[in-house]
């Protein structure tokens, strides 16, 4: 008789996934729901530390990837009320113009110009959208798409805030440390503040409005003042790391607006996971850095990056952080089947 | 609530397209009473909820409530006036436990008025409001996840979505759709007690027995237009209504 074998999977138990109130009973279970979350922030926070070993090449690129982790984090808040954005570069790029502007013509410090330009980014972003904020997925989309690109050329044409010139020599940030640990914390405050917003009351009807906004509507709510607020919240997440990366590169110019900024925080949002927050982060985390690795390969960079995009997406439609999720939650052993 | 008029629908009219969905519409609603509201399919009983609630905008005639102009107002701003519907095909919030659905509408800021401001923890006053339309809260009902609710209950959760908000007029469309007999029946009391605690309420229905037993005034419409409209008795009798159910072209 020829033995077969089977994979068995169990969930641990329902008390380490519920969300609501447990009793923890010992050190392991509390680990249990410790670790996930404490075991990437103390690497991140920690990364910054390493910069010796690594070397400046790759604290650079830590830098860029919490940018794009900011702009991916905020393009989530913005889906879990069903505003599906194309234009994550309306909001670096305000808020990247912002700080540039204030810093060139008024001369404002970056402790000063960086908060500044990630709010007012943000007011500004919001006042473009209020008249779109009734249209709802594709409609939505295909605005906010076009919006940062009209921006470009209207800054091109009209050749305010230095055209096709851009603004330079604007002042650096202090020091090394500035540079590293603003925009990890930054992140970090992102992350685990939206991901505890859309868990209050106050997120259900943000997430309400995603599933279905008529009976939001008849329920007395102003869905667009909903709607506005999270464009809001989203659009200072994006704008900080505008603000944030115009002092970094000293420069600000026409390729704040670019195409990159929107697509690629949409890209890592699909890969890590819609609607989980730590998905998008963990996409940037891949991406951003594989996006690096591969330019060993030169020209053929673009292809391998496709393609592992594409592997990917195929491979784990549900995206990597609920795949690695569900795995964490899950025992897996082989049994003999007769 | 006295006898004044609550609702006021005068000469309305709305076609989409080619399609007249209502025409030259006009009723007046008093406090306390139970309009019932039937049709054959596609006789404009769901457009009049449309445009009474807001959803819709009439191309003519006015909609006045209490004295006040309401028509092509924001759905959530006359809900907020206490115009509160149930929506024919139910879409609750899937993922979310069925109480937590409750908790949108104890966010608005009609509940907040009326309710002073603090009122305690939303999730106690949502698990109450569902046991009182039926949700058995020693099964864990409310607790369970909406998507995993049968039809009827979501119909139910549906109507509690409405009580949340106190209304002040309650327009259920087709409530009873899909429920089974016995949900009806234990769902009839509830309407029974809220019309007789004096809550104006216009029922859109298909179940014409439960509705002529609970109604008292009942206005059939048909192609937009109004055919009868008085006590159940008389509408049930009359030969307008019949031919429209019935049909009478085939005869002739």
């Amino acid at each position: 008789m020829a033995v077969h074998y089977r994979k068995e999977r169990l969930d641990r138990g329902i008390k380490a996934r519920s969300e609501d109130i447990f009793a923890l009973s010992s050190y392991r279970e509390m680990l249990y729901l410790l670790l996930p979350r404490a075991l990437p922030v103390i690497a991140l926070l920690s990364l910054p530390v390493l910069k010796g070993i690594v070397g400046l090449y790759w604290e650079k690129v830590l830098v860029i990837t919490c940018a794009i982790a900011l702009l991916a984090v905020s393009w989530d808040l913005l889906a879990s009320i069903g505003l599906v954005c194309l234009g994550q570069a309306l909001f670096f790029g305000a808020g990247a113009y912002l700080a540039g502007f204030l810093n060139h013509s008024l001369g404002l410090p970056p402790f000063l110009t960086i908060p500044f330009g990630a709010l007012g980014g943000a007011v500004f972003s919001t006042l473009l959208l209020l008249p779109v904020l009734r249209l709802r997925g594709i409609y939505f989309a295909i605005v906010t798409l076009t919006l940062p690109l009209l921006l470009a050329r209207f800054i091109e044409t009209t050749k305010i805030l230095g055209g096709t010139e851009g603004l330079s020599a604007l002042s650096p940030l202090p020091n090394i440390w500035f540079e590293l640990y603003i925009p990890v914390l930054a992140l970090l405050v992102c992350l685990f503040g939206f991901r505890r917003l859309i868990n209050e009351d106050y997120g259900l009807v943000l997430q309400g409005i995603r599933d279905n906004d008529r009976a939001v509507m008849s329920s007395a709510i102003n869905i667009y003042r909903f709607k506005a607020q999270a464009v809001f919240m989203a659009g200072v997440a994006g704008a900080f790391a505008g603000a944030f990366m115009t002092h970094y590169y000293q420069f600000v110019g026409m390729p704040a607006f670019a195409l990159d900024y929107s697509v690629l925080p949409l890209t890592c949002a699909v890969l890590g996971g819609v609607g989980t927050f730590a998905g998008p982060t963990v996409g940037a985390f891949i991406l951003v850095p594989l996006s690096e690795v591969l330019r060993a390969f030169g020209t053929l960079r673009v292809v391998f990056y496709s393609a592992i995009l594409i592997i990917c997406i195929v491979g784990l439609p549900e995206g990597v952080f609920p795949f690695l999720q569900r795995k964490y939650h899950q025992f897996e052993r082989v049994v003999k089947v007769e | 609530m006295g006898n004044e008029t609550v609702l006021s629908i005068e000469r309305v009219g709305k076609r989409f397209g080619g399609v007249v969905a209502v025409e030259e519409l006009s009723f007046d609603l008093r406090g306390g009473e139970l309009l019932g509201v039937i049709g054959p399919n596609g006789s404009g009983k769901t457009t009049l909820v449309n445009l009474v609630t807001g959803f819709v905008r009439p191309d003519s005639g006015k909609v006045m409530y209490r004295g006040m102009d309401i028509t092509g107002k924001m759905p959530y701003k006359i809900a907020e006036l206490g115009i509160v519907r149930t929506f024919q095909m139910v879409k609750p919030f899937y993922r979310l436990p069925a109480f937590k659905n409750l908790i949108i509408p104890l966010y608005s800021p009609r509940v907040k008025k009326l309710r002073g401001g603090k009122y305690g923890d939303r999730d106690d006053v949502a698990i109450d409001l569902l046991e009182e339309v039926g949700f058995e809260r020693d099964s864990f009902v409310p607790y369970k996840m909406a998507s995993s609710l049968p039809h009827g209950y979501l119909k139910r959760l549906e109507l509690a979505r409405c009580l949340t908000l106190r209304p002040d007029l309650l327009i259920l469309d087709e409530l009873f759709s899909g429920m089974s007999m016995s949900e009806v029946a234990s769902t009839l009391p509830i309407i029974e007690r809220l019309n007789g605690e004096g809550l104006t309420i216009i029922m859109v229905e298909h179940r014409l027995r439960e509705l002529f037993r609970i109604a008292n005034r009942v206005m059939a419409l048909n192609f937009g237009r109004k055919i009868a409209d008085g006590p159940p008795g008389e509408v049930m009798e009359s030969e307008s209504v019949k031919a429209a159910y019935l049909g009478t072209e085939a005869e002739g």
